[in-house]
């Protein structure tokens, strides 16, 4: 086994890096991938409050590049999904605690016994996100249908291209379709044209992911929720299956069925 | 244009300015207040001099540096002839040689009328937080996405979408112009005049921006060719 190392990224903060890295680990390790998800973000931890895996924390990912534990003894095992794996990050310290030279050390360390290797980028463009990125085989560039976090990622995608890190695929989260329909909202064709990277997959707003971000479980693992099913999509094309985009302008397509949820369930608070 | 007191060239690193023969002081103060009155285009940038035959002494080249210095760019390299000056400016610790590539091109060409008409090409992307300066023309075969930024001396050429800040003319020169598939910058400048996009109605179509009475103004590509 040689894990891939993926890292998630995105400039602006608050676009969905965590919730994002948690999720595809999940959907992964359902798929029987041994997953590790490493939190960068040294300092301002919260991988594992999403992963709801704060409470087993003794050993974190300053600890294993300072050579005060094994590797292995950094490694928290998720509750839930066998094979999926975390290296917490320090809250004590900063980001001048590790270098991108740890990092790809730490990476090839691990490498031989997993499948994946999922980074977690703090946001910005420092220490920290050169940390994130050091290591990484492909990059995933996460943002939101709104004019500020575009422009971060087009700035971030610029650095990436300029790392020779390749063309990073693009996360589209939160995205409304009912608002875009209003003209209220930029489109995934909007986000596409200019960002001009290949879309790795669009995750709906849905307010089910805030939920289960804050009870620390999945929402991946949740067959019922249209987030979760994209996040396992979007697991599914990075094992190289063919599962189609789904078209929301199309009648019989994914989002329209959304669209229609939404729209009675507001009709009923309403 | 009074007499050439010294030409400046865009090449692979940097900028090189080649100063021409006359009296050292003269030019050196020359080629200083041409800096100042481009400050946009010269800072930050990694210059390149080229002094021709003279002899100069450390003392000179240091003021030199200095006063670049002063001024934010960086002197990478004097070119010379002269072993003196060789010598000078290796005991400062700058280059004597450097890549000229982009700026002698035409140098077997024997068309003479091709000077100062060089131009970059660049086929991508340009992101947010990507700075391009030429002193000649700059043409992009892609899109120019809002926080990327193009200075050129001469004109801009966009095969692509125009969205960030661009800048032709930017060493004063007022004929020179913007050309665009959709020409949507977040701001246009040429020479020293600052505009605005307006707000476009309907499809984009390529259009060209140039100075009219001092305005910027951007007109149908169709329309400024049959003219």
């Amino acid at each position: 086994m040689s894990a891939k190392v993926l890292t998630i990224t995105s400039g602006k903060g608050g676009v969905g890096k965590t919730t994002a890295t948690a999720n595809i680990g999940a959907a992964l390790a359902k798929r029987g991938q041994k997953v590790a998800c490493i939190d960068a973000d040294i300092g301002l931890r919260n991988l594992d409050v999403v992963m709801g895996l704060e409470n087993r924390i003794v050993y974190d990912l300053v600890d294993a590049v300072e050579g005060r534990c094994r590797l292995n003894q950094a490694m928290i095992k998720d509750k839930y999904i066998p094979g999926l794996y975390l290296i917490p990050s320090a809250q004590t310290r900063d980001k001048t605690a590790v270098s991108p030279s740890d990092m790809i050390r730490l990476c090839n360390g691990l490498r031989s016994d997993l499948d994946w290797i999922l980074i977690d980028s703090p946001a910005g463009i420092e220490r920290g996100f050169k940390n994130a990125i050091a290591p990484a085989d492909e990059v995933l560039v996460i943002t939101n249908p709104e004019v500020s976090a575009v422009r971060d990622a087009d700035r971030i995608i610029g650095i990436v291209e300029a790392e020779e890190k390749g063309s990073p695929r693009l996360l589209l989260n939160r995205l409304d379709p009912e608002m875009v329909k209003q003209n209220n909202m930029l489109s995934a064709d909007d986000v596409v044209d200019l960002l001009a990277i290949h879309l790795l997959g669009i995750i709906p707003e849905d307010k089910a992911v805030l939920i289960s971000t804050n009870k620390g479980t999945p929402i991946a693992l949740d067959e019922k929720s249209l987030a979760g099913q994209a996040y396992r999509n979007i697991a599914q094309r990075l094992l190289g299956e063919d599962v189609p985009l789904l078209d929301l302008d199309k009648g019989s397509g994914f989002f329209k069925r959304i669209s229609s949820v939404f729209g009675s369930g507001e009709k009923q608070h309403g | 244009m009074q007499a050439q007191k010294f030409e400046v060239k865009g090449i692979k690193n940097g900028v090189l300015v080649e100063v021409k023969d006359g009296d050292w002081q003269t030019q050196e103060e020359a080629v200083l207040q041409h800096i100042d009155h481009n400050q946009g285009f010269f800072e930050g940038a990694r210059l390149v001099v080229d002094v021709g035959n003279r002899a100069l002494k450390s003392p000179e080249l240091a003021s030199l540096r200095n006063a670049l210095s002063d001024r934010e760019i960086k002197l990478w390299a004097v070119l010379s002839t002269s072993l003196v000056t060789e010598q000078a400016s290796q005991d400062l610790g700058l280059a004597i040689k450097v890549d000229q590539s982009l700026s002698e091109p035409e140098k077997d060409s024997i068309n003479s009328l091709l000077e100062g008409d060089e131009a970059v090409f660049l086929k991508r992307t340009l992101r947010s937080g990507h700075k391009v300066k030429h002193p000649g023309h700059i043409v992009v075969l892609g899109d120019v996405n809002p926080g990327a930024e193009l200075v050129a001396g001469g004109n801009i050429i966009v095969w692509g979408k125009l969205r960030g800040v661009v800048h032709a003319g930017a060493m004063g020169d007022t004929e020179a112009v913007v050309c665009s598939l959709d020409l949507s910058p977040t701001q246009l400048r040429i020479a020293d005049k600052i505009s605005i996009s307006p707000p476009r109605k309907g499809k984009a179509r390529p259009e060209i921006a140039q100075l009219e009475d001092g305005q910027v103004t951007a007109r149908d590509w169709s329309k400024f060719t049959k003219k």
